[in-house]
């Protein structure tokens, strides 16, 4: 199958990507590329078979290790929000969500 | 020294015929004169790696050196770096400095090395040419004009120039090997699991996997020693004992049996490729190895499994990028959806926005059934297939990559072309299993060819073994380009 202009769209403001109007039909020519490709898996019969979510599945099959649940990691806030764009004593600044 | 192994580096360390900051500052001079026109390296702090030299030698001194200490080492810009920026590739991560180090990072600092720098590569290690990156695509060493391959075509390029004795690289469909093979060098991608992904930046969790290049099996093996290893803060990181690499290193090939599967002596792969793997063949068969032609018959679906499974788990991962905690922030922006969008939008380039749609698309309700559990369901299929040829043989050889190195821009244009040129490394991460490329030749053009032999689960060292031994016999590894003459 191929995507529609609309189901772009639609897609983009799912991943959080503004696409502007003169990249949208190299985007969309792109992607239904890759579509045509994937399309081929629907062709085969997977009756029967369990899913395989992760690598660990075909050599673990206990699955992944959990650790206690106890504090490990120290503060380390300051360290952590020197690196973000815009920071106020300990808070992380975004624009205005509710007016 | 610029073509010693690490085994020969670390001994000339040892009897003090030269000492970390000398064989640190002819590898810094080399990149000094080479990277304008390769563009491998991202970083390159020259102070930075000068003062972790004197420390090896101090270290040394005291007699407390191990066989990395003061060997220096390129790192791919995907592992986290305390001090030095960590870009990806992108410029999404452009100005990012991590607070902390990779695990990768920890354990090679522990043993003494130096980091020479940061490499190049494809932009969040999306890509197979190493063409996708802000900071502009990597030239091969053997033909300037041509892709080092990808991801890591910046740890390639570097080893393959001499620029660096080896450098580490990260795999999820092929970005160790492929580069390897296209630039003439030695690369392993090692069992999932073995190499915590600790401040390693995420592409697609279940197959992502750090791992050593270098010019041989027996330097890959002295890195595996120190980058492998539990690490309880990689919750797919494996407990398991602490191993030898190198022990299999001198270990005979007679009784060897070699899997030869149909489907990667097909149509498709430059007959020049098969002529030279063909070869590697014979002269395994030679050593008392033997062959046996078997079927892995899911082949041909690794490429599309791979394409809704690696762009839906990197359309979750990327999530991350937001414009809050690090990274780009668009600026005057109208609210939060409208920065999210646009920082975006800014900060990924074309390749990386693919897959993200990709992902998010084939992740979306109504769809998920169809494409992400089928795949799941295919990728189940692709490990069986492995564990039933396993049953018959020791390992798997065939070619690393369909062709040798192709010209720049020539698939920029298909994504689907590009994403081919995967097809015989893709099938390993998927199954989670270890798989190395190693140098076999040279087709007419001059460009190296690479093999790869793909191991039953923890196989490392016997591979490795395997690989020596064909290394002891040929001289692929040592050669160097004619661009970049030592």
């Amino acid at each position: 199958m191929s995507l529609s202009p609309d189901q772009i769209r639609r897609i983009a403001r799912l991943a959080r990507i503004a696409i502007s109007a003169e990249e949208a039909q190299g985007v969309r020519e792109g992607l239904n590329r890759v579509l045509a490709l994937i399309d081929e898996l629907q062709a085969v019969d997977t009756r029967g078979i369990e899913p395989m979510a992760h690598a660990l599945d075909a050599h673990l099959p206990a699955g992944q290790r959990l650790r206690p649940d106890r504090v490990t990691e120290r503060d380390r806030r300051a360290e952590l929000q020197a690196v973000a764009p815009a920071v106020e004593r300990g808070l992380y600044l975004v624009p205005k969500v509710i007016e | 020294m610029l073509n010693a192994t690490l085994s020969e580096l670390s001994a000339a360390l040892a009897a003090r015929r030269i000492s970390s900051v000398e064989l640190t500052g002819m590898f810094l001079g080399r990149i000094a004169r080479l990277n304008p026109g390769l563009n491998a390296f991202i970083t390159v702090d020259e102070e930075r790696s000068l003062a972790q030299a004197r420390a090896a030698d101090a270290r040394r001194a005291r007699g407390e050196a191990g066989p990395l200490a003061g060997i220096p080492i390129a790192h791919k810009d995907i592992f986290c770096t305390e001090g030095m920026r960590t870009t990806c590739g992108s410029r999404m991560l452009a100005d990012f400095t991590s607070p902390y180090d990779a695990h990768v990072i920890e354990r090679l600092a522990a043993a003494g090395t130096v980091q020479l720098g940061k490499t190049n590569m494809d932009e969040f290690a999306m890509g197979s040419s190493s063409e996708t990156s802000h900071f502009g695509p990597v030239k091969n060493p053997w033909d300037a004009g041509c892709v080092p391959g990808g991801s890591s075509g910046g740890s390639a390029a570097a080893v393959a120039a001499r620029m660096a004795p080896a450098a580490t690289g990260t795999d999820t469909g092929g970005s160790i090997r492929q580069p390897a093979a296209l630039t003439g060098i030695s690369g392993l991608k090692p069992t999932y699991g073995v190499v915590s992904r600790y401040g390693m930046v995420a592409f697609a969790s279940s197959l992502d996997q750090g791992g050593p290049m270098a010019k041989c099996a027996a330097d890959l093996a002295l890195l595996m020693n120190a980058m492998a290893g539990f690490d309880p803060r990689d919750s797919t990181s494996v407990e398991r004992p602490a191993e030898d690499y190198a022990r299999e290193l001198d270990a005979p090939l007679a009784g060897l049996r070699i899997g030869l599967p149909k489907e990667y002596f097909a149509e498709g792969v430059e007959p020049e490729v098969l002529a030279r793997v063909r070869e590697a063949l014979a002269w395994f068969r030679s050593q008392g190895a033997s062959t046996a032609e078997l079927t892995l018959p899911s082949t041909r679906l690794a490429v599309p499994v791979y394409y809704v499974l690696a762009p839906a788990e990197a359309s979750s991962n990327l999530s991350r990028f937001d414009g809050v905690r690090y990274g780009h922030r668009a600026s005057d922006c109208a609210d939060l959806v409208d920065m999210y969008c646009r920082t975006r939008a800014e900060g990924f380039g074309a390749e990386v926005k693919r897959r993200i749609l990709i992902g998010t698309y084939v992740l979306s309700h109504g769809y998920y059934d169809a494409y992400y559990l089928q795949a799941q369901k295919l990728r189940r299929l692709i490990a069986k297939d492995f564990a039933e040829a396993f049953a018959r043989c020791d390992l798997i050889l065939g070619p690393t990559a369909p062709s040798t190195a192709f010209p720049l821009g020539s698939k920029t244009d298909d994504p689907v072309q590009m994403y081919l040129n995967d097809i015989f490394t893709i099938p390993a991460p998927l199954a989670g299993l270890p798989a190395l490329s190693v140098p076999c030749g040279f087709d007419a053009r001059g460009l190296p060819v690479g093999m790869q032999l793909t191991g039953n689960y923890f196989a490392e060292a016997r591979m490795l073994g395997v690989a020596h031994r064909y290394q002891q016999a040929t001289d692929w590894h040592l050669r160097v380009p004619r661009e970049t003459p030592l």
